[in-house]
């Protein structure tokens, strides 16, 4: 008998479960289904609308366009800012939002190994065959590849979705630099810039330099000799200088004089090799590691049992790497300082491009303008989430305010981002970018670890890069 | 009179008929899913294709720069090296307990208690999707992942061991868990051909005193290999088209210096930038690879069991 009323149990929750499931699955299509309709007419959507599908027509920012707003991006940071500071959107489920009655569908593919941009490209290159409801309506780009994208139709200026000069007066100029085509016509706008500097952790400083103080840090780390012997110094104290030598990289290949392709032959610039040689040495010497950046092993650093004295990055890399908002993490009490580093450098950003062909150009350009030029939504970013943004008015105001960020122990820094930003020096940017830094750095792994010869990596770095790009050289 | 064999042959003819019909479905998904890819492939690899970015490049045709490019880089003879040792690694183990396991569970004296049991135990590792088992183990197996922890704690070591950035770690592993992901398997395949022995061989063989080791080498395994080269060479074309494994444990980058990139994750780096060309003239080479191993095996086995029995009927004449 209880071997009865058990199966008939099990048997229950089991049809219960499969029909939980049927259940999600089969709204998912409906939804669909009812999507095409939508954009031909309105009254008959509703009424293939399922129940749940409440119609609120007059709250939609323009009535006439589309009820799907669809986002290509790669992690959920414009997500958040979008949930968190652009006013009447709310968060459905993990991919899904609402704007008024507009849907927003998130379509968000990693970066790693060019998934973004692959899935991005296919879905471009479809743009215009798609349903109004299918084409993507926006989409984000970094500046390793922003030029892929700028210099193409697939992209439309941002004064069509009327943004004006006036808007974009305070953006910081290598912001639209970066994603000006080579007509002269801007095709992007970013809600934050990304003069980076180096985070160190307040505690191993007071315990190996003798003080946490920017100054005091700086001038064990003014340049890179200076940050060898100080890592020197770390080592004995058992810690690390850094994570992995692929946290300085960045430093360094910001500070090239020459591009990573020249016509179509792969260039490895002088400041790219100092990066070797020195890299080679910190590892040699067991000063930094070599993990992946991103990898767990990488971010070990950013709690406190793990070691590691410093990191390099921009302000969003606090927000958005540094697990700051868990248990027994570096920054949860503010345990890192911030100081310039050995060079100044700036590192990725985000921009927002509209598409081609979008069927929801109003609501696009209000995301873009509230996002990217209201002083007010500005701020409340660099409040809420210590990002830096691209607004000098708004900046310069906070700046000589009593803000401070709680993660860097209670000190402003906007002065030094805004010294940075001024400093960025975009000219040798190319559309291989992405590519080349992460094969080099790939490559590069092999020699640090003796797997093999510096020659040998570098042509290990030629053949990747020729199997991305082809039509290139060595 | 004429008439009666005529009517004979077209009834011969009817029952043909239904022979092709039943085929229809098999031969049309062939040519659909087979036979035209593999005609494209080739068609594909004669010409220069690709994007550059959101640029397309060509097809323009190239006729055979494509093989060149590829021959002349050499790196298809090394990946080409990779792909085998780690199939090797992997195969000569999974060989190894897959016969032993088999010989043990159909063995009727050993009577192997729960074997039902045992044979869904090493089966369900095959069940698990290659990717998410490797990147358990690429968990397992970090720098600072629980293996490294546990074997700091013993002792074993006093830093942790880079597993994936040493060619034998690496390697190691991708054979460790093709070996552990096929070699149920492969016992289950094993152990349907032994039992498919006929019983009064083995009988036959006790009652001569013949002892295990001697059954299993003088009559389990002659007879076994018919099963043995179907085993080998799926096994074999398998291994040559490694690809989930390695490409999720090194993600994609063949760690440490392309020592563990098999052909196939040399194939899917031409895919970032789309290069049907290039990935056309080495999936050609791939073809020409696989026959010739294939056919190689397939030679050595049958020429074997020829061999085998003529000794064997010169042993019964004597």
């Amino acid at each position: 008998m209880k071997k009865k009323v058990l199966s008939t149990l099990l048997a229950t929750a089991m049809v219960a479960s499969l029909l939980a499931g049927c259940g999600s699955q089969a709204a998912a299509p409906a939804a669909d289904a009812a999507a095409p309709a939508a954009t031909e007419e309105a009254a008959p959507a509703e009424e293939a609308a399922p129940a749940d599908e409440a119609p609120a027509e007059e709250a939609a920012p323009a009535g006439d366009e589309g009820k799907i707003l669809n986002i290509y991006c790669w992690n959920e940071e414009f997500k958040s800012r979008l949930t968190d500071h652009y006013p009447g959107y709310e968060e459905v489920d993990g991919t899904t939002g609402k704007i008024g009655d507009v849907e927003v569908k998130w379509n968000i593919t990693p970066s790693e190994n060019n998934a973004y941009q692959n899935n991005l490209d296919a879905a471009l290159l479809k743009q215009a065959d798609a349903s109004a409801d299918e084409k993507i309506d926006l989409f984000l780009v970094e500046a390793d590849y922003a030029l892929k994208y700028v210099d193409t139709d697939y992209t439309e200026a941002v004064s069509d979705f009327g943004l004006t000069d006036a808007d974009l007066a305070e953006q910081y100029d290598y912001t639209k630099k970066i994603v000006t085509d080579s007509n002269g016509v801007l095709k992007g706008v970013s809600w934050q810039a990304c003069p980076a500097i180096m985070f160190y952790n307040r505690e191993i400083a007071k315990e190996v330099l003798g003080s946490d103080e920017a100054d005091k840090v700086q001038e064990q780390v003014k340049d890179w000799a200076a940050f060898k012997a100080t890592a020197d110094k770390l080592k004995d104290a058992g810690y690390q200088a850094c994570s992995s030598v692929n946290d300085t990289f960045r430093v360094y290949s910001n500070n090239v004089s020459s591009k990573w392709v020249d016509g179509d032959k792969i260039n490895i610039d002088k400041n790219i090799e100092n990066w070797v040689n020195d890299s080679k040495a910190l590892v040699d010497a067991g000063e930094a590691g070599t993990h992946d950046l991103w990898s767990d092993d990488w971010s070990k650093g950013f709690f406190k049992d793990g070691k590691v004295f410093a990191y390099f990055g921009p302000a969003w890399f606090i927000n958005f790497c540094m697990s700051c908002d868990q248990e027994g993490s570096v920054g949860i009490d503010g345990g890192w300082g911030a100081t310039v580093g050995p060079q100044p450098f700036f590192w990725g950003g985000t921009w927002i491009c509209g598409a081609t062909g979008t069927d929801n150009a109003t609501l696009v350009g209000d995301i873009m303008k509230t996002m990217t030029c209201n002083a007010d939504v500005m701020k409340e970013i660099v409040q809420k989430d210590d990002d830096f943004a691209n607004n000098k008015k708004a900046m310069a105001e906070m700046a000589a305010s009593d803000y401070t960020s709680k993660v860097l122990g209670g000190i402003n820094p906007l002065p030094m981002y805004m010294e940075g930003a001024e400093k960025i020096d975009l000219s040798n940017l190319s559309a291989y970018d992405q590519g080349c830094n992460e094969s080099f750095q790939n490559s590069m792994k092999d020699y640090f670890l003796g797997n093999a010869t510096y020659e040998e990596a570098l042509d290990t770095f030629y053949k990747s890069v020729v199997e991305k790009y082809p039509e290139l050289t060595y | 009179m004429a008439n009666g064999p005529k009517t004979g042959n077209s009834r011969v003819v009817k029952y043909n008929k239904w022979g092709y019909i039943f085929l229809i479905p098999f031969v049309l998904v062939y040519l659909v899913f087979q036979m035209i890819p593999l005609i494209t492939t080739i068609y594909n690899s004669f010409f220069e294709n690709y994007m550059s970015g959101l640029k397309q490049i060509g097809p323009n045709f190239i006729g055979l720069e494509n093989y060149k490019e590829i021959v002349s880089n050499g790196d298809l003879i090394n990946y080409t090296r990779n792909t085998l040792i780690m199939w090797v690694l992997g195969f000569v183990p999974q060989i190894f307990f897959s016969l032993l396991l088999g010989a043990w569970f159909s063995d009727q004296r050993l009577r192997v208690r729960c074997a039902g049991f045992f044979k869904t135990v090493i089966y369900l590792p095959n069940l698990i999707m290659a990717a998410s088992f490797a990147m358990l183990f690429f968990t397992l197996f970090a720098d600072s992942g629980p293996i490294n922890t546990t074997l700091i704690n013993w002792g074993v070591f006093s830093e942790p061991y880079k597993f994936l950035e040493h060619a034998a770690g690496s390697r190691g592993l991708v054979a460790f868990m093709n070996f552990l992901m096929w070699f149920g398997n492969t016992t289950i395949l094993l152990m349907a051909g032994m039992m498919g022995i006929d019983g009064s061989l083995f009988e036959a063989a006790q009652v001569d005193g013949a002892t295990s080791t001697q059954v299993f080498f003088r009559i389990t395994l002659p007879l076994l290999r018919p099963i043995l080269l179907y085993v080998m060479i799926t096994s074999l074309i398998g291994g040559l088209q490694m690809f989930d494994v390695p490409q999720v444990l090194t993600n994609g980058k063949g760690n440490p210096a392309r020592m563990s990139m098999t052909l196939i994750m040399y194939l899917n780096n031409h895919l970032y930038s789309k290069n049907f060309g290039m990935a056309g003239a080495l999936s050609v080479f791939l073809f020409i690879i696989t026959g010739i191993l294939s056919l190689l095996v397939y030679r050595f086995s049958v020429r074997d069991n020829n061999a085998d029995e003529v000794k064997k009927r010169s042993r019964n004449k004597a």
